[in-house]
């Protein structure tokens, strides 16, 4: 027996039984739809999206085209190295934070490192040329990470040719650390009281090079970016923020500067020499993406200009030491990079197994146990490329962190989203999210 | 702060070197003595001249390794924030976040939170701390006066549990919704497995004999 459905006359073909579905309902339903007068949708935008800058999930409460909430959710990267840091020694804790922020490690160990330089009160012990070391990787580093934002904003937009020029421009970059830190990536390079190694032979002329390269490099993007009427459609006006706004949000950095405040760590608070050098802080007043891009762009010519001033003045301070004199707390092992990469130093072992007990020993002594922090609490801060990097250093007395915790540029500027996106459109949003240039392993820490 | 007995870790050992019966306490940072130097003097003169109730609401003033350290109680933070926020000689505008930090042997004031502030307008620096008692953790929001501090107070709820009262949100931000306690907390095992490796076990690292 058959049952009949109104909604669904069946009638029988030579393909078999057919059903008429005619939807008595649907009419109330549509009625039903056009009493309502709003059309909500709410769409979850990540974590694994092309588009959101790593494992970055928003969700997007949409009416029409128009986002009406837009909320960040983060934490898919959580990796606990604060926590793993309290169980290790202080120098190990410079190969737990270089991972953080991934595209900016020289900033993330510049900044433990000072802070705990400020803990140990040796801030002014720091050799000259250690320091003069640290500017030159934090500014070749800025540019790296730089060429990332720009690369991925513009691809993230729909332009895929800038990507291809500045991962090439970070190659380069990548190469030059290769060469001084035996590697492209968390390098651990910048150590308690100075650097691992002093530059190789042949680095500061290769630095001049890269810079020359990159200096004639640039001019690329810029031709295809700067002015481009479709890229400018996609980017003024978009993810408007103010200076009251970024005050209370706390922002830092390129999202900052484009309110036209002239907030630059390097100048306001000079660390590792900054004063030394000549360098201009970039500024816009637009508020916008279009500005925080112009803002990236020129301060890669900013950084090639200091790395110049950094490159004549390690010229000058050729053969100076890379480590504070104190032996207490400079680490013993002395590095070197050989064809295999960075290793123990050949030299540095013939001394402790052949010749010295004494160095043997107090090599074992510092390498695993490691050096005491007077007891108390400290904070630093240095001006990575996405804004202030800070960090706050609490010691017990002892050989490892009693807390460790970065103030991380990324974590906190990416609150700004729900303010740049919400009344804008949803394409808007994936400009916004990239200018702020959140790097997720930040964010997560 | 914290007290340290012994060294290398070992404990209900038959030591006879004497290291076993060592006890070392670290120095509690007192109350600083004025002249505080730098431009702390101004800050706290400019903040008292703002705040009739300074002397109740700061419990005390360290200056320690070049930054200035004002310690609050907690009821009357908001106030005081407020006061640094809004007086003109002072004009603290940014809040870079709070960072707990727990100490279990300060008793009653386990949880401690730590506000680093910055005035843009005179370029300087100072830090809150307020401490609050594990058995109460409780501590008014900064929300209302900074709105960056939204995501930092999730972190530091997450992480050590010190609740945030008046936050429009409290939930996990970097652990999962539904984790279990706060991983950030000294009573909070970092766990790890060990590690065999050509025959020789190697612990956890927490498990690992200790230098301190």
């Amino acid at each position: 027996m058959t049952i009949r459905d109104s909604y669904a006359a069946e009638t029988d073909t030579t393909e078999g039984r057919v059903y008429s579905v005619t939807g008595g309902d649907w009419d109330s339903l549509v009625t039903e739809i056009g009493q309502t007068k709003e059309e909500r949708v709410v769409v979850n935008m990540g974590p694994q999206h092309p588009s959101t800058h790593g494992v970055l999930r928003l969700v997007l409460e949409l009416e029409g085209e128009t986002i009406t909430e837009a909320r960040a959710g983060i934490g898919y990267l959580h990796t606990g190295i604060e926590k793993n840091a309290e169980y290790r020694t202080w120098t190990q804790g410079v190969t737990f934070v270089t991972r953080m922020d991934y595209l900016a490690p020289i900033f993330n160990e510049t900044a433990y490192c000072l802070t705990l330089e400020k803990l140990l009160g040796i801030t002014n012990d720091i050799p000259e040329r250690a320091s003069q070391i640290r500017v030159l990787m934090m500014e070749l580093n800025r540019i790296s990470s730089h060429m990332v934002a720009l690369g991925t904003g513009a691809l993230e937009l729909g332009a895929l040719s800038p990507m291809i020029f500045a991962f090439r421009e970070r190659e380069k970059v990548l190469d030059v650390f290769e060469m001084i830190s035996g590697l492209r990536m968390n390098m651990a390079y910048v150590r308690p009281g100075g650097v691992a190694q002093d530059l190789p032979k042949g680095a500061i002329a290769k630095v001049r090079e890269t810079v020359k390269e990159l200096r004639h490099n640039f001019k690329d993007n810029e031709k295809l970016l700067v002015g481009n009427t479709i890229w400018m459609k996609r980017t003024q006006g978009i993810g408007y923020l103010d200076l009251a706004g970024c005050t209370t949000l706390g922002i830092t950095g390129p999202v900052l500067r484009s309110t036209g405040m002239p907030w630059d760590l390097r100048k306001t608070e000079p660390y590792c020499g900054y004063e030394n050098y000549e360098f201009d802080v970039i500024t816009t007043d637009t508020c916008d993406v279009y500005g925080r891009f112009l803002i990236r762009m020129q301060e890669l010519e900013q950084s090639l200009r200091i790395i110049e001033q950094a490159c004549d003045k390690l010229e000058k301070s050729e053969g100076q030491p890379v480590m504070v004199a104190d032996k207490k707390i400079a680490w013993p092992s002395q590095l070197s990079v050989g064809s295999d990469g960075m290793g123990n130093s050949l030299d540095h072992i013939r001394e402790i197994m052949g010749t010295s007990m004494e160095s043997l020993i107090h090599h074992f002594k510092l390498v695993t146990e490691g050096f005491r922090v007077p007891a108390g609490q400290a904070y630093a801060a240095v001006e990575s490329p996405r804004g202030e990097t800070g960090v706050h250093l609490v010691s017990d007395g002892g050989t490892r962190p009693y807390r460790v915790h970065f103030r991380e540029p990324s974590f906190n500027n990416l609150q700004a989203t729900s303010a740049m996106a919400e009344g804008g459109m949803i394409a808007d949003v994936i400009g916004a999210v990239a200018s702020i240039d959140p790097v997720m392993g930040g964010v997560d820490r | 702060m914290s007290e340290n007995h012994g060294m290398f870790g070992a404990s209900g050992s038959g030591d006879t070197s004497g290291f076993g019966g060592l006890v070392r306490s670290a120095i509690n940072t007192g109350s600083s003595e004025r002249p505080y130097g730098s431009y702390f003097d101004e800050i706290t003169d400019e903040l008292e001249r703002a705040y009739p109730e300074f002397s109740d609401a700061i419990e005390k003033v360290v200056v320690d390794r070049g930054e200035l350290t004002l310690h609050v109680k907690r009821d009357r933070l908001v106030e005081t924030a407020l006061k640094l926020r809004d007086t003109q000689s002072l004009r603290f505008e940014v809040c870079l976040g709070v960072n707990g930090v727990h100490y279990p042997e300060d008793k009653n004031r386990e949880l401690h939170a730590v506000y680093p502030l910055l005035s843009m307008t005179h370029n300087r620096r100072i830090r809150l701390e307020v401490s609050v008692p594990d058995s109460d953790p409780h501590l008014p929001s900064l929300v209302e006066v900074w709105a960056g501090n939204n995501w930092h107070e999730r972190e530091t709820w997450d992480m050590f549990g010190i609740i945030f009262d008046g936050h429009p949100g409290l939930t996990r931000i970097l652990m999962p919704d539904d984790w279990p306690g706060h991983p950030q907390r000294k009573d909070y095992p970092l766990g790890g497995i060990p590690v065999e490796y050509k025959g020789a076990t190697v612990p956890a690292p927490s498990e690992r004999r200790s230098y301190r």
